[in-house]
């Protein structure tokens, strides 16, 4: 061992692998932010100015808030690596457009501080903290987060209420009423020509998004496929007037599923890890959504089943675990 | 236009084992070149062990004139192997010398007296279609050959299975899977008919008539090279399709005999025995031409490195002289690694000797690298999909972390860890995984040996 000296060319040693792949984390968040922006740039064609404000106050503050936290925590600081703007940015797609922005900087702040870093931070949280921050939001201002005004005027067949709202309220004939016919609604429905949160109104904007997620890699097609075909299915299943009289196509793109299937179930942090246990997941909250539209108090439910399967994905994962190779038997022709 | 190629001259598509990698396989560098027989060093540093079992002791000492080919190390354990001289010269040191697997090792420093002469009876011609398959493993025993892809087991033990395991199937793994290596590649176009003769001699010892040679279907030309070879006989060559870790043992099984092999059982358990393209080579040599293991293609390559090559490099040579045959650094490398980058081990300086399962010295710079500041998982399951062991990467890392190493071991199969690295290298976390792992398996192996002990007494 006398040959080496110190300054005798050492390198860095490590264990295997010594090379890795492109992928990181601020790739994968700015990229699900930028999948998202067709859908809130038609948000501010759509609602106006007010959804801007509200997306800014959302995204920034929650920045903000990051930053203030992880100083607190005297942890290393994050913010450029996206997650938190994405946070901010997904909650002030789940709101009203006419909500005051300054509930939207209260909603980032119990989805950072509270859902998040509370936690433990990024990668810990047990809940989405998107989903957390407007549910806590509906809980404090219920007249603020369910005041849908119709803002722009651009469109022609945005009722005063969303279409959810019209269907818990006065039922399904008077929905396909006020959109003129069935055809007219499922086009205002795909488009966006409706009211709504202001990042779930256009479905064709926000598939384009997911597909684009979908095929860089960075979002599961198991999670949304699975949770809204159980929408559909469900839906059209339990109809108004018996069995097999539902309106799939309706409750698959009304309200926030398709923003929530493909931007909320797909957030990697709080859903099960395999694929069995994303089915399952994906499943139980499509489920869920049926059950409270179609009996809960509310006209919406992506949000709260979103959340309540958040809850028992640690289940999931405890007991869908993936089968080691060599575990099944599959030894065959020895001789 | 390659891929299919290879997939019409097997006549059938080949189903690949679940999950693994694509890295940048980074061959470029080295695959047109040819092996290039490297200018001889000044002197060489031979450990005694290099080899899964038994150290060997020296049989030589300070000041001993020793010629090419003679034995200087050996050892009366039967899962060991011996080590010959790989240059003719005057024994100027018998003393603890770096290695690069074990840290440290005893070595045997012979010094160059450029005479290159061979020890007696060396080279021999033999028709080695007269001897017996007892006699053959002898031979491959006395010539001091082990697994040359990296694993280093010796290769008469892993040739006699016991009585009561059939062996049916001789598979020979020439995927070379592993980004930058072409060692394996080169020999299969410039020593196909030895390898072939080479598998012959194994089938015999083995008594089996079923062989696959395995290769990966980018490269299509040894592909080509060893069906040409093979023409005639039962060798049934079959282009593999690409991914890593495709050269794994047990993954190399399932695709080409579609078992698999049972967790915690070796491959003769499933009737199968692999071997890899460079012990083939060094048996052929052995048998045919009494050269015991001496040398060794290995591919110099990385970034970081002039002028990348395949050298065939007597062992013991130092990465310093072996670097130096291709023209030494054009920038400091980032890392140097003995072996793959996926599951190669990285060295701290130059003065390390080539041993027997060297496939490659890589000079890696930062862009090769490519690594980042770890971070808490985020649960992405990237590393549960490309894991070829169906295995939770994540949660063993986290159980790495904060040392609970039981858990890993009763709940999430850690010991079904191949230490592939597949997880590592996709992880946008950046966690070293495998290293969490590693750290696991020896808390539970000292654990284990401290209970073993506590019983003893």
């Amino acid at each position: 061992m006398s040959e080496i000296k110190l300054n005798d060319n050492l390198f860095t040693i490590s264990t295997s692998p010594h090379i890795r792949a492109e992928a990181s984390i601020s790739k994968i968040m700015w990229t699900v932010s930028l999948a998202l922006t067709p859908a809130a740039l038609f948000a501010i064609y759509h609602f106006g100015t007010p959804a801007l404000f509200v997306m800014l106050a959302g995204s920034l503050s929650a920045v903000l808030f990051e930053y203030i936290v992880q100083k607190l925590r005297g942890k290393a600081i994050t913010i450029t690596d996206g997650s938190a703007f994405l946070t901010g940015f997904l909650l002030a797609m789940c709101l009203p457009p006419a909500i005051p922005p300054y509930m939207a900087v209260v909603g980032s702040f119990l989805a950072i501080v509270v859902a998040k870093h509370a936690m433990g931070g990024l990668g810990y949280n047990i809940f989405n903290p998107a989903h957390i921050g407007r549910a806590a939001l509906m809980v404090s201002w219920p007249v603020a987060m369910t005041t849908w005004t119709n803002l722009s005027g651009k469109v022609d067949v945005v009722a005063s209420a969303t279409p959810l709202n019209i269907l818990k309220q006065q039922g399904y004939a008077k929905l396909v009423d006020t959109f003129g016919s069935a055809p007219h609604m499922y086009k205002a429905l795909f488009l966006g020509a409706r009211n709504g949160s202001i990042g779930e109104t256009s479905t064709v904007l926000l598939l384009i998004g997911g597909i684009y997620l979908i095929y860089k890699g960075y979002a599961n097609w198991v999670v949304p496929v699975f949770m809204i075909g159980t929408v559909g299915i469900l839906t059209w299943v339990c109809g108004p007037t018996g069995l097999f009289t539902g309106d799939p196509l309706f409750h698959m793109m009304a309200g926030g599923l398709i923003i929530g299937a493909f931007f909320m179930a797909t957030d990697m942090v709080t859903i099960p890890m395999t694929k069995k246990g994303q089915i399952i997941f994906a499943i139980g909250a499509g489920a869920i959504t049926v059950l409270i539209r179609l009996k809960g108090g509310y006209p919406e439910g992506v949000c709260y089943s979103i959340l309540l399967m958040n809850a028992v994905t640690p289940l999931i994962d405890r007991f869908i675990k993936p089968i080691k190779f060599g575990a099944r038997e599959v030894v065959k022709n020895v001789r | 236009m390659y891929f299919k190629y290879a997939k019409k001259r097997c006549g059938k598509v080949i189903k690949s084992f679940r999950g693994g990698i694509h890295p940048n396989d980074n061959k470029r560098f080295t695959a047109d070149k040819s092996i290039e027989i490297a200018v001889p060093p000044s002197k060489v540093i031979i450990p005694v062990r290099q080899h899964i079992g038994a150290p060997c002791s020296p049989i030589v000492a300070k000041g001993d004139l020793v010629k090419k080919g003679q034995v200087i190390a050996n050892s009366e354990a039967f899962v060991s192997s011996p080590v010959h001289a790989s240059m003719a010269g005057v024994v100027i040191d018998v003393a603890e010398y770096p290695h690069p697997v074990f840290g440290k090792c005893l070595s045997i420093v012979i010094e160059n007296d450029g005479k290159d002469e061979w020890a007696d009876g060396i080279p021999l011609v033999r028709d080695w279609e007269k001897l017996n398959g007892d006699e053959i493993k002898a031979i491959i025993k006395e010539s001091g050959i082990v697994g040359m892809g990296g694993a280093t087991f010796p290769t008469h033990v892993k040739l006699s299975p016991p009585k009561e395991k059939t062996i049916d199937t001789l598979i020979i793994n020439a995927a070379e899977c592993e980004p930058f290596l072409t060692a394996d590649y080169r020999m299969m176009l410039e020593y196909s008919e030895r390898i072939l003769t080479g598998i012959k001699i194994v089938m015999k010892i083995l008594g089996v008539q079923k062989v696959f040679i395995g290769i990966e279907d980018n490269k299509p030309d040894a592909v080509i090279a060893m069906q040409k070879a093979a023409e005639g006989t039962t060798v049934e060559v079959v282009a593999i399709p690409t991914k890593y870790p495709q050269g794994a043992e047990k993954m190399l099984i399932k695709v080409l005999t579609g078992r698999e092999v049972p967790s915690g059982s070796l491959p003769m358990d499933v009737g199968v025995v692999v071997q890899n393209i460079g012990t083939i080579v060094a048996i052929e040599d052995a048998v045919v031409k009494g050269i015991p293991l001496i040398q060794r293609v290995t591919t110099i390559s990385g970034s970081a490195i002039k002028e990348p090559k395949n050298l065939l490099l007597r062992i013991g040579t130092t990465f310093e002289d072996a670097i130096e045959n291709c023209g030494g650094f054009i920038e400091k490398p980032a890392k140097i690694i003995m072996g793959g980058p996926m599951m190669g081990f990285a060295q701290s300086n130059l003065k390390i000797p080539i041993i027997k399962g060297v496939s490659g010295i890589l000079g890696l710079s930062k862009k090769d690298i490519n690594t980042g500041v770890q971070s808490p998982c985020i649960r992405c399951g990237k590393c549960l999909t490309v894991c070829p062991c169906g295995l939770n990467p994540s949660m063993l890392s986290i159980l790495g972390e904060k040392d609970m190493y039981k858990e890993a071991k009763l709940e999430q199969n850690l010991f079904d860890c191949a230490e592939c690295g597949s997880c590592v290298y996709v992880c946008p976390a950046k966690r070293n995984i495998v290293q969490y792992i590693r750290y696991s398996k020896m808390r539970n192996n000292a654990d284990a040996a401290k209970k073993k002990e506590a019983l003893s007494k």
